[in-house]
């Protein structure tokens, strides 16, 4: 094996690693997120660069033929259709009205605020009886 | 039917064809002249619209800027795999608005686009000239409002 092949193997191989890394990321956080829109922005930028990564990886192993030209159209093609279909679907969960998740500034004061809340109803269930 | 836009619509579906094929026998090159006939003629009025002039400016504008947007995409990776696997997983999202100056349709997606693929936000909706984005935390949404992004955008369609 000459030292050409070694050093494009070797470069393949971290490409595609570091595809797949970025695809996994991508996954956990559509997994681990809490709503629709948190979790578009996981799927939507993770794949992006990790299919990218991997058909760049190809294209160093497969070197200056017609099928790496046609690779290179398929990362365009990616880079155009991928955050127009992010747009569509969160655009779509817009239209229907489905309210993004809110943290909260302060989870104590949220709770103090519900805990008064409650005391008050009950207080006035107390009252009315 | 603008003869002008024909023939270059025909030129580009032309060498579109014969990259893709990679067949060079009279049979596919036969075929790739009828089909990009047909295709060039039902679709010429579609790829130059005519509205815009500079356009050689402007391609060489966009080429230039696309360093910078792969370049943040990369950012935009790195910053979501870490919100993703940290255990704290330090999000805070929201959806923010803001007015765009940019006048045409072309320079209106290609800055929704860049705001989906840069670091935190995505593209919600588009109301007459008002972005809808939604923000996964505050950093990227003041980033976003501070307007860097949309000034390189007005710069490569001529619109500042």
């Amino acid at each position: 094996m000459s030292d050409t092949t070694t050093i494009t193997n070797i470069l393949t191989v971290v490409l595609l690693l570091t595809g797949a890394f970025f695809m996994l990321a991508g996954t956990i956080g559509f997994v681990r997120f809490p709503d629709f829109y948190s979790r578009m922005h996981a799927t939507g930028k993770c794949d992006t660069l990790g299919e990218g990564l991997m058909l760049v990886a190809l294209i160093v192993y497969g070197g200056a033929t017609f099928v790496s030209v046609k690779i290179l159209f398929l990362i365009m093609f990616i880079l155009l259709a991928n955050p127009t279909s992010t747009h569509a679907i969160a655009k779509a969960a817009y239209d229907v009205g489905l309210e993004p998740w809110r943290k909260l500034d302060d989870e104590v004061e949220w709770v103090a605020v519900r805990t008064e809340s409650i005391k008050t109803e009950v207080k006035n269930d107390d009252l009315d009886t | 039917m603008n003869i002008k836009h024909f023939i270059a619509t025909y030129t580009i579906v032309f060498a579109f064809w014969l990259l893709l094929s990679a067949h060079f026998d009279a049979f596919h090159v036969g075929a790739g002249i009828v089909c990009s006939t047909i295709v060039a003629y039902a679709s010429h009025d579609l790829l130059f619209t005519g509205t815009g002039n500079h356009t050689l400016t402007k391609i060489v504008r966009f080429i230039a800027y696309l360093p910078w947007l792969i370049y943040q995409i990369v950012l935009a990776n790195i910053d979501v795999a870490k919100r993703a696997l940290s255990p704290g997983m330090p999000i805070d999202p929201r959806v923010v608005t803001f007015k765009t100056m940019l006048e045409s349709d072309v320079a209106r997606t290609a800055l929704a686009n860049s705001i989906t693929l840069t670091p935190g936000t995505v593209t919600i909706d588009i109301v007459d000239d008002v972005f809808y984005v939604h923000a996964i935390a505050k950093e990227p949404a003041d980033d976003l409002l501070e307007g860097a992004m949309e000034r390189r955008i007005a710069h490569v369609f001529m619109e500042d």
